[in-house]
């Protein structure tokens, strides 16, 4: 009773409560004096403008909340300032490296980018049509190997297991196995290549092989979830007809899943399109335009970028120029599979009978 | 009885074995729980594959690994592994509280309409490559926060954290984890969001009823609520941010300094860095070092995520009870 009836006037029922205006009011209040006090001190630093006007903000409301509204009050209006804060400092960095991407890339986001390979090129031109020809190569061979692992992994899981010892085990492993480094799963492509062709630089297989182990367990948790939502009459009314448990299977409940687990992959392969350590490890480095994915090291995108941003040759900028490009046509490769992917599940969603 | 209870039991019987149809179920359910199976073979022959390339570096004579390796195998990890560690919760340090905001935010505070399309703009920054988050932190953020490592350093340098002199280029372990942070935030988020979706809705309705305001009502009954589940996010961020390789990679110049000061040039190095870095010029006895210490990450990540996992599932046992 004592924190209330402090913001009480006597005879009155309700406590104070602020005018609407007020917040947005003491937001641009704060926001123009944080800008001020930035263009004195520092130069204008629009970064240091905002950190001041947060606190200049968070303070401002808390001030007035206190005298008007009450400790309790002011409390809520803190705790409401700090978490709609959270969400805008996360937004900066996404429109940072977007436009960052956007802006950088630019520059050598053309034709000449998607036609060449970086063969004999030391200086200017040059292209990324070997990385990308590589990324395609190894994240489809990635997905072969892990669509038909993943799904019948999902298939036993949700249609045999029957919470039995050996389902719970899978349940927890892949689990674990969605933590394993990206850097591990490459490590293990190496050494499993190793024991048996012996010492290599690399080659496209073995990226595809690292590339799996981060791909099933991403797989095998779509799927089962969406075969699990497949409705139990369906079955039922397939068993009922004498049909096998196989054929319901691969006749019925699959194909009424079929636009979830199509998403599901696409979601996992725009998931692993982006790896760069497992690939620097097992597939290596070249320059030039490489189809087989058995022999030689094959160049994928992400290691593109990571190779001309590292190691770059007289001309910095050059290579930096086309590590951006290689960045700018990444983030466009896994943006346009995540909507696909997304519209997929939307436009083609399990019809579940009602 | 019997005679209704007869025909189903020759369904299993041997000569319905024959039947073509039953056969093909056998088959078929044989591979699935190969392929089930497989999925431990893997995970299992990734210990074992590491172990048996990084052997030869593990259980080396360490005079043979200072002339042909990196050195001497434990003193050699030891700041890589602490590095690592130290990286990842510098991360989680700044992560966490974000993550949580913006969570509770999007499931409590964001109109109701919007709560789904911001929680796909936060999902975005997860699709976003890690390469490219390496090229954004070394390009654009290390240099632009030098400033403020400055002011840091003057200001607040009496704290151990912010002594040392400040690195010219802005490549300290500070900003790689500012970037690890960036990466983690959209895993320790989504799992915070389903976490206090899972708030019974009675339990906040209840506290509003009695007049709380509605911080007081996230404190009372969702933050309580979804403590465990809090826990085991956290826990998986972590286990994200150890094996993180190429944000550290390209943002940090590491070295092999075990120090606490986070604003200097003299940066331990983080495991995955240290392979990355060095992997593609390696050739023998260093090549198994490398992986190896790869052996090592593997077991601290393992470790993270097995906690994890299993905080989720005691969780799942008993939360239906509520």
């Amino acid at each position: 009773m004592t924190t209330i009836s402090q913001s009480m006037a006597p005879g009155q029922l309700t406590a104070g409560r602020l005018p609407k205006v007020v917040v947005p009011a003491l937001l641009a209040g704060a926001a123009l004096l944080g800008l001020a006090i930035s263009l004195l001190v520092g130069g204008g630093n629009l970064a240091l403008a905002a950190a001041l006007a947060y606190i200049i903000f968070l303070i401002a409301v808390e001030v007035s909340a206190r005298i008007v509204e009450g400790a309790r009050q002011a409390a809520d209006r803190r705790a409401t300032s700090m978490i709609v804060g959270a969400f805008v400092l996360a937004l900066l960095p996404l429109g940072s490296v977007t436009w960052e991407a956007l802006s950088k890339g630019a520059a050598r986001f053309d034709l000449t980018f998607f036609t060449y390979s970086m063969r004999n090129v030391v200086g200017e031109g040059g292209g990324a049509l070997h990385a990308i020809t590589g990324t395609l190569w190894v994240t489809g061979m990635a997905t072969l190997i892990s669509v038909p692992i993943g799904l019948m992994t999902a298939v036993y899981l949700s249609e045999y297991g029957a919470k039995n010892r050996l389902a719970k085990a899978i349940t927890f492993f892949v689990d674990v196995m969605t933590g394993v480094p990206s850097i591990v799963a490459g490590l293990f492509a190496y050494a499993l290549m190793t024991l048996i062709i012996g010492p290599n630089t690399g080659f496209g297989f073995a990226g595809s092989v690292a590339l799996s182990v981060l791909m099933i367990p991403v797989v095998v948790r779509s799927s089962e979830e969406l075969l699990r939502l497949v409705p139990n009459e369906l079955r039922e009314a397939a068993y009922a007809l004498g049909v096998p448990k196989w054929l319901t299977i691969t006749r019925v409940v699959i194909p009424t899943a079929i636009s979830g687990i199509v998403s599901g992959v696409i979601l996992a392969v725009a998931r692993v399109i982006g790896e760069t350590a497992p690939l620097l490890v097992a597939a290596g480095f070249t320059a030039s335009l490489n189809n087989n994915l058995f022999a030689n090291p094959m160049m994928t995108l992400p290691v593109f970028v990571y190779d001309s941003y590292a190691h770059p040759g007289v001309d910095v900028q050059v290579y930096l120029d086309r590590a951006w490009a290689g960045a700018l046509t990444l983030i466009a490769i896994v943006m346009l599979l995540n909507l696909i992917g997304r519209l997929v599940a939307r436009r083609f969603a399990p019809k579940t009978g009602n | 009885m019997s005679t209704t209870t007869a025909p189903v039991d020759s369904d299993t019987s041997p000569s319905s074995a024959a039947d073509p149809r039953r056969f093909g179920d056998r088959i078929f359910s044989g591979l699935a729980a190969a392929s089930g199976i497989m999925i431990l073979v893997i995970l299992a022959m990734v210990a074992a594959f590491l172990l048996v390339e990084g052997g030869p570096a593990l259980f080396a004579d360490p005079a043979k690994l200072i002339s042909e390796g990196y050195g001497e195998f434990a003193s050699w990890v030891a700041p890589y592994a602490f590095g690592t560690v130290w990286a990842a919760v510098l991360a989680l340090l700044m992560a966490v509280p974000v993550s949580i905001g913006i969570a509770l935010f999007i499931t409590h505070y964001a109109p109701r309409r919007m709560a789904a399309p911001l929680g796909y703009l936060i999902d975005l920054l997860a699709a976003v490559p890690s390469v490219v988050f390496g090229l954004w932190g070394a390009e654009l953020l290390a240099p632009s926060v030098r400033v403020f490592y400055v002011w840091l350093n003057e200001n607040l340098g009496f704290i151990p954290l912010f002594d040392g002199k400040v690195s010219g280029t802005g490549r300290t372990i500070l900003t790689a984890a500012v970037v690890l942070a960036v990466m983690v935030l959209p895993i320790i988020t989504s799992l915070s969001r389903e976490v206090f979706l899972q708030t019974p809705r009675l339990h906040e309705e209840a506290a509003l009823a009695l007049g709380a305001t509605r911080w007081e009502m996230i404190k009372m009954a969702v933050l309580p609520f979804a403590r465990p589940g809090l826990v085991a996010a956290i826990m998986l961020g972590l286990g994200r941010a150890l094996g993180e390789t190429m944000a550290v990679t390209m943002v940090l110049s590491g070295g092999k300094n075990i120090t606490f000061e986070i604003l200097t040039s003299d940066n331990p190095n983080t495991i995955a860095a240290t392979i990355a870095q060095n992997f593609p010029e390696a050739f023998g006895l260093k090549t198994n070092q490398l992986i190896a210490a790869g052996l090592v990450l593997f077991a601290i990540t393992l470790a993270v995520n097995t906690i994890a996992r299993w905080i989720v599932s005691r969780r799942a046992e008993y939360s239906g009870a509520n």
